[in-house]
């Protein structure tokens, strides 16, 4: 089927919900509505309002009441309208989900889906936009996924829904509509923890992910030169192997993601080079990435998020070192 | 206009009064001297075993501590109330409920000498692990509830939180959450006056905490929280609706003794404050109930006190006796234990989790 990434992800829903009887959606306007940008479109008409649950404006009860499903034996699959909004659950997310499995030791299990758009570039108000994969991933007990197209988001969802652990699962806005892909119809499943080398090459590693996946794509053909691209995939638990590996191979890095450039998943990768490769490396690691401030308003983004431009010159600083 | 579109009152409830004199028009039914009796025994063995994780505490062979004295009708009246097929989902102060629930006690001495194989909990405990983050715990109860509802299963959730906790918004998102869904949670405030050095006055200006509960469109009632019929009464009621509504019960206690080990109430309420809620003691007036009956005696009292006394010192014991494995922490993070864990956990067994010599 020919779809965007909407239409991805409204199909790996289906499937899980048909799949499996305790799998169920909650969340604001996922209902009749679809949720505000329709990746649930259609899907309470198909299962009933009890698996497609319209709730209360409250995110921390949302992820709260998820966790509490989970213990109860249910898969829920809570959706969060956009990133900036689930700080409201933050607790929940930190102080519960990412550490009932630990805390007793496995009897209580946390299988959920938390859904939510992130990332910014389609002009949308305050607080829509943010890029928060490091805050949920520093704490570990929280998988972490970004798919950057819509055949992994369909593959790594449905890999989600057969996992017995939390995933937060962000979505790029920006790509939601960005391009289609011919994907199965059929179930399939993505790897969750395992990288995507985009393509291979050999003077240069770009590690990447999300809504920079199709920027530094771009910038590489134009370019013409030999770069491998790694799209990450999975923030946490972070395929190390693969980035490592590549970088032995090119002696060359450059790291881009949409988030703020300080204290984020560029200066974990940056750093892990550095413990593991790095008298492999004939270049400083150049890390891309927003500003290091919080992402302004949507007539100031174009000067915020990192560009082809900003990208290209940190490719030739890294080439020309 | 003006007219009036809503209307609300909070009862209050109480069967058994300081003095052990019962309210025959509202005993329960099921209520038999034998029950009464075995209440009676739960009560004084929550407070044993408070006194004992208290004194292990101030060993050094027990973390901090929250003591529940005071407040053993309001857990006991509500867990014998319990059927075998309801949860519930404590703080981290009810000791007297994990008790009448079935909880090995070694397991008790276990979470709270800071060890994380005491928070797995039995299959037939039904509860989920001791919850800190105040209130927080109330949102699992509501989804735990949606649960029961979603799988058509006979059973209640009954969530507990304090007078602090009422002023969190989990709090309320939780009661709302089940107003709106119609699911079986039933929601117990331990009022015991106290939310460390805060007193319930400076809470909230509300009259009542159960008043909080005709926002979210729930059932509300206050009860004598020292009162251990009163409490059986109420979250028997409450389970017996609790397929058509949920309920918000106060329960008005007392807090005996501090917050937790870790701070000193003489800094900041008076002996005589204290000195009041003692004449309202919970154990008190169910002895004297049963010694006016002539069903119960200082021997059979000597017998109780030494039964339980060997239960919680074998239980103490046997906490004493596990042997402690770091490599769990690793284990249970995740359903598998991703590479670059795996990494950290190699390297840490490879240098005997950089513990000195001999440790």
């Amino acid at each position: 089927m020919l779809t965007n990434m909407v239409g991805a992800l409204n199909n790996a829903l289906e499937l899980i919900l048909k799949d499996d009887d305790k799998a169920i959606i909650l969340g604001e306007d996922v209902g009749k509505d679809g949720g505000v940008f329709r990746v649930t479109d259609g899907l309470q008409a198909k299962f009933g309002p009890e698996r497609v649950v319209d709730t209360p404006l409250a995110e921390s009860a949302i992820l709260g009441a998820s966790i509490g499903m989970a213990i109860g034996g249910m898969r829920p699959i809570p959706e969060i309208q956009f990133a900036g909004f689930m700080y409201m659950g933050f607790d929940q997310l930190i102080n519960h989900a990412a550490r009932y499995r630990s805390r007793t030791r496995s009897t209580y299990k946390v299988p959920m889906i938390v859904r939510t758009p992130v990332s910014g570039g389609v002009k949308t108000l305050e607080h829509h936009s943010d890029s928060p994969e490091a805050y949920y991933s520093h704490i570990g007990g929280l998988m972490v996924v970004e798919p950057s197209n819509p055949y992994d988001a369909k593959g790594l969802l449905i890999r989600a829904s057969h996992l017995d652990d939390p995933v937060i699962f962000l979505e790029p806005t920006k790509l939601y509509r960005l391009f289609k892909q011919d994907i199965p119809e059929e179930s399939y499943e993505i790897p969750i923890g395992k990288a995507n080398i985009v393509s291979e090459g050999d003077k240069l590693t770009i590690v990447t992910y999300g809504t920079m996946v199709p920027v530094v794509k771009d910038v590489v053909s134009k370019k013409n030169i030999s770069a491998e691209i790694i799209d990450l995939r999975t923030i946490n638990p972070l395929d190390e192997a693969t980035i490592i590996e590549s970088v032995k191979k090119t002696g060359r890095v450059v790291i881009v993601h949409e988030a703020e450039l300080s204290f984020g998943v560029g200066a974990e990768v940056a750093a892990r080079i550095a413990e593991k490769a790095i008298f492999e490396l004939q270049a400083p690691i150049v890390r891309v990435g927003s500003h290091s401030f919080p992402y302004p308003f949507p007539g100031y983004e174009n000067y915020y998020i990192p560009n082809a431009v900003k990208i290209s010159k940190a490719i030739d600083k890294v080439l020309q070192a | 206009m003006l007219k009036v579109v809503f209307n609300g009152s909070v009862n209050y409830l109480q069967i058994m009064d300081e003095t052990g004199a019962i309210d025959s028009t509202l005993f329960p039914s099921d209520l038999t001297d034998d029950k009464i009796i075995e209440m009676y025994k739960w009560m004084c063995f929550a407070r044993a075993l408070d006194a004992k994780a208290l004194s292990l505490q101030r060993q050094g062979r027990l973390a901090t501590y929250g003591p529940l004295i005071g407040e053993e009708a309001t857990q006991v009246g509500s867990a014998m109330a319990m059927r075998a097929s309801d949860w519930f989902v404590p703080n981290f102060r009810q000791h007297g409920v994990f008790l009448v629930r079935g909880l090995p006690l070694d397991l008790f001495f276990l979470y709270w000498k800071g060890y994380e194989e005491g928070a797995i909990i039995p299959e037939n405990v039904k509860a989920l692990p001791p919850i800190v983050p105040v209130a927080s715990q109330v949102p699992h109860g509501a989804g735990l509830a949606y649960a029961q509802k979603y799988n058509k299963k006979d059973s209640a959730v009954i969530a507990y939180v304090g007078d602090g906790g009422s002023s969190e918004g989990d709090f309320y998102e939780a009661l709302n959450f089940a107003g709106v869904f119609k699911i079986p949670l039933i929601t117990i405030i331990e009022n015991n006056q106290w939310a460390i050095s805060v007193p319930r006055k400076n809470q909230t200006a509300a009259e009542t905490l159960a008043q909080k509960g005709f926002a979210a469109g729930v059932n509300v009632l206050q009860v004598d929280g020292n009162d251990v019929v009163a409490v059986y009464k109420a979250v028997t009621d409450a389970i017996a609706h609790s397929k058509e509504k949920p309920t918000l019960i106060e329960c008005v206690t007392y807090r005996m003794s501090m917050h937790t080990t870790a701070d000193d109430p003489t800094k900041y309420r008076s002996d005589d404050e204290v000195a009041l809620w003692k004449m309202k003691d919970p154990i008190s007036r169910v002895k004297l109930y049963l010694t006016k009956k002539n069903i119960w005696s200082d021997d059979l009292e000597e017998k109780m006190d030494e039964e339980h006394k060997k239960i919680i010192d074998d239980a103490v014991d046997k906490s004493e006796s596990v042997k402690h494995d770091p490599k769990m922490m690793f284990e249970h993070v995740y359903s598998y234990i991703p590479d670059i864990l795996k990494e950290e956990l190699d390297a840490a067994i490879a240098s005997n989790f950089y513990q000195e010599e001999g440790n």
